[in-house]
């Protein structure tokens, strides 16, 4: 039961971490520009792709530093030629440019790389075990994962609240209009920060790939949980984004661990009263929950505080 | 089918009801819906033309959300799914029942079940417009859709609820197992659909929710509660889709998980927002085009998925009001006669953009068919995926057809400007 509570809550933080590096990006842009970008989730799936590429031609290490520069450039690129155009037609047409090219991506991804999960392994360095509890190895990938995360947290607040081009782009996030009547050129600024989400979450990507699966279905399973993460924390809200993330990572990794029911806990229903509604979520246990446990929250909070958990910006 | 346009002078102001040209539309289209089959008799037609009239209805629903109240769903299939399910259960105990409920009368049941899930849900949902409301209908999409895997003795799993559409109750001789008597219920309650979701857009009700859509904080002022209204035209849509889900569901004879997915969701995104969402025959356009593509491009290419979403993000960013809206642009200078100067400069343009279009397809194709497929045909000429002169030939198309059309797309652009000022001149609105 203990060491079920220790391993959970060690890869609940690791997932919860996860979570935060692609929900901190996408949450900077939604403040800074009011675009959900929906292929957010996509450009974590490119990281992972280009880092498997990468690691094939050159190594894991290079490939950890080149695949988030690369994804970063082509966030760059999709914010200058597709966003700044679509942005004086409205927030719903940013939006569903966004969602035809995560569209777009899944498909060109699925098309050079196909659509089975991709051999892309822990690097010989770290492929060992870190430390022994309760008779489990906790691999040393795992906390190489955790530290990359912190690392970038770390830095991610340092820059924001420390330096110049951080103060310029909290600015930024509140009142682009008089940033720019001040001087500075917002549009780079966009295009910067868009940029640097997108590398943040091609950088999640090539640190996940190997230990979660690498398959062109991963921005379709990981996006609907992203935006959950953002509703939950409330939008524009990076400490209410770090505190969700961590509750859906340590919540989800429960549930999956958890095998009870109330059929467990209660004794089975009366057999003869035959399939219906009752027996099924009688029976059903949580870790087949646990997939919707996420969405269940989202419903909870809009109801109970439709602002997020620590919301600063309506839509 | 669009409103009474204003305009100065010279033009005068027309009634939209009440008119020949109103009516006579709608007659045409009714008996191009009768005559249809009668032209094009093949199974493969038939079939076709039922997917056509299912995904008008669907497509239309969504545009009570999406156009007239301005609210983006990601999430609209499950009130089609929901509706499918209901109306399979629904035929399932008229028959195990004997309840004298003949076939034409259970799509209603299909949009009573898309209606109570949205009564149900509705109110919290709407509480929020734009981009919140956006991600909690994806929300709700994954959930209800997970949870169908869950709750099996509603939803029937992975295999779905099957049913027998022709053990229902006769009405005037007709079993409905022809997919022609299939196709003439198809389109009976397309007419029903159409002509009620079109009166919807003609009430008081309609015309506040666009003024929702437009400046929810005045719609205060004057009044009314936004989120009062906006969770009355998400009631509306969710059953007509319910009543679509329906049909698909006598249609195809089973309701599985995959009506209510995500996929199912996106597809009648693209539908509406292609077809223009700011038009009443919009989603009609974009639903016949989608289903089109869907039936023909399978066969052709596996990378199917990617020419939708290429021509989604191209009409996002380069047409956002969709095809009607491009064709409708073309109203006021039909009207003022000054089309015929703009036309050359489009038939100029054509060859360009068809060259660009050619060579985008041919990369395409050869990513896709590189690690072994048959050869790439283009207008009769094969092409070897894995052959340099494709590529070369591909490179030379994608880059010399963008520079010339971009040029000849400049030339349409002045060539319309002075079109549209002597239309304006002439006192039509350009």
């Amino acid at each position: 039961m203990l060491e079920l509570i220790v391993i959970s809550t060690l890869n609940g933080v690791l997932f919860g971490m996860l979570l935060f590096l692609l929900s901190s990006g996408l949450t900077v842009i939604f403040s800074m520009m009011g675009v959900l970008n929906f292929a957010h989730a996509s450009f974590y799936m490119l990281g992972a792709f280009f880092g498997f590429q990468l690691t094939k031609w050159l190594g894991f290490w290079p490939a950890l530093v080149l695949a988030p520069l690369l994804v970063g450039a082509i966030g760059m690129a999709v914010e200058r030629y597709g966003l700044r155009n679509t942005h004086k037609h409205g927030h719903v047409a940013e939006l569903l440019l966004t969602f035809g090219l995560a569209f777009a991506i899944e498909e060109i991804v699925s098309m050079i790389w196909g659509k089975s999960p991709l051999d892309y392994r822990v690097p010989a360095l770290l492929d060992f075990p870190a430390f022994t509890i309760f008779s489990t190895n906790y691999p040393a990938y795992k906390i190489f994962m955790l530290a990359v995360s912190v690392i970038i947290f770390v830095a991610l607040l340092i820059v924001l609240k420390r330096t110049r081009v951080g103060l310029i782009v909290q600015a930024a996030l509140t009142h682009p209009h008089m940033v720019g009547h001040l001087g500075h050129n917002v549009g780079r600024v966009f295009m910067a920060v868009f940029g640097v989400g997108s590398a943040l979450a091609a950088l999640a990507g090539v640190i996940a790939g190997p230990a979660l699966v690498t398959q062109s279905d991963m921005a379709a399973s990981l996006g609907p949980i992203l935006f959950v993460v953002i509703v939950f924390g409330g939008l524009g809200s990076l400490p209410g984004a770090f505190i969700a993330s961590l509750v859906i990572g340590l919540v989800q990794t429960f549930a999956v661990a958890l095998d009870g029911s109330l059929a467990s806990a209660f004794g089975p229903l009366d057999p003869s009263a035959g399939p219906s509604v009752l027996t099924d979520i009688w029976n059903v246990t949580i870790a087949q929950v646990a997939p919707i446990v996420p969405y269940m929250l989202l419903v909870l909070i809009l109801i109970v505080r439709p602002m997020g958990l620590m919301g600063t910006r309506e839509s | 089918m669009t409103s009474a346009t204003t305009s100065t002078s010279k033009a005068t102001v027309k009634p939209a009801g009440g008119s020949v040209r109103f009516y006579g539309v709608w007659l045409i289209g009714i008996a191009a819906l009768i005559v249809l089959p009668m032209i094009f008799s093949s199974g493969g037609s038939l079939t076709s033309f039922s997917l056509i009239g299912i995904a008008i209805v669907f497509a239309l629903s969504y545009n009570i959300l999406l156009g007239q109240t301005g609210l983006l769903s990601f999430g609209h299939a499950v009130h089609y799914g929901l509706g499918g399910f209901a109306a399979c259960h629904m035929m399932n105990a008229v028959v195990s029942h004997g309840w004298p409920i003949p076939l034409p009368f259970i799509p209603l049941f299909g949009g009573l079940g898309g209606l109570v899930f949205a009564m149900i849900i509705g109110w919290v949902m709407t509480k929020r417009a734009g981009t919140v409301f956006a991600m909690i209908s994806l929300g709700i999409g994954e959930l209800v859709a997970s949870s169908s895997l869950i709750l099996r003795s509603v939803f029937g799993g992975e295999s779905g609820i099957t049913t027998d559409r022709t053990a229902l109750p006769k009405l005037l001789g007709w079993s409905f197992g022809p997919q022609l008597q299939v196709y003439y219920l198809i389109a009976f309650w397309l007419v029903l659909s159409a002509i009620a979701m079109y009166a919807l857009t003609r009430t008081p009700l309609g015309r506040i929710c666009n003024a929702v859509r437009d400046n929810p904080e005045r719609v205060q002022f004057i009044g009314y509660d936004p989120h009062v209204v906006r969770y009355i035209a998400f009631c509306f849509a969710g059953f007509f889709a319910g009543i679509a889900g329906g049909l698909a569901a006598i249609n195809f004879e089973i309701a599985n998980s995959a009506y209510l997915g995500a996929i199912q969701s996106g597809l009648v995104l693209f539908s509406t927002f292609i077809g223009g969402t700011a038009f009443f025959f919009g989603p009609i356009l974009g639903a016949i085009l989608v289903t089109y593509l869907q039936l023909g491009l399978t066969n052709l290419t596996t990378a199917w998925q990617l020419y939708f979403g290429i021509i989604f993000i191209g009409i996002v960013m380069y047409a956002p009001g969709g095809i009607a809206g491009l064709l409708m642009m073309h109203r006021p200078l039909i009207r003022a006669g000054t089309l015929w100067t703009v036309i050359p400069s489009y038939l100029v343009a054509i060859v360009p953009t068809i060259a660009l279009a050619c060579g985008v397809i041919l990369t395409i194709e050869t990513v896709a068919r590189f690690s072994g497929g048959d050869a790439i045909n283009l207008f009769g000429i094969a092409f070897n995926p894995t052959s340099p002169v494709t590529w070369i030939v591909a490179a030379i198309l994608v880059v010399g057809g963008a520079f010339v059309a971009r040029v000849t797309w400049r030339r349409i652009a002045e060539a319309w400007d002075r079109a549209a000022t002597v239309a304006r001149d002439r006192g039509y609105l350009a």
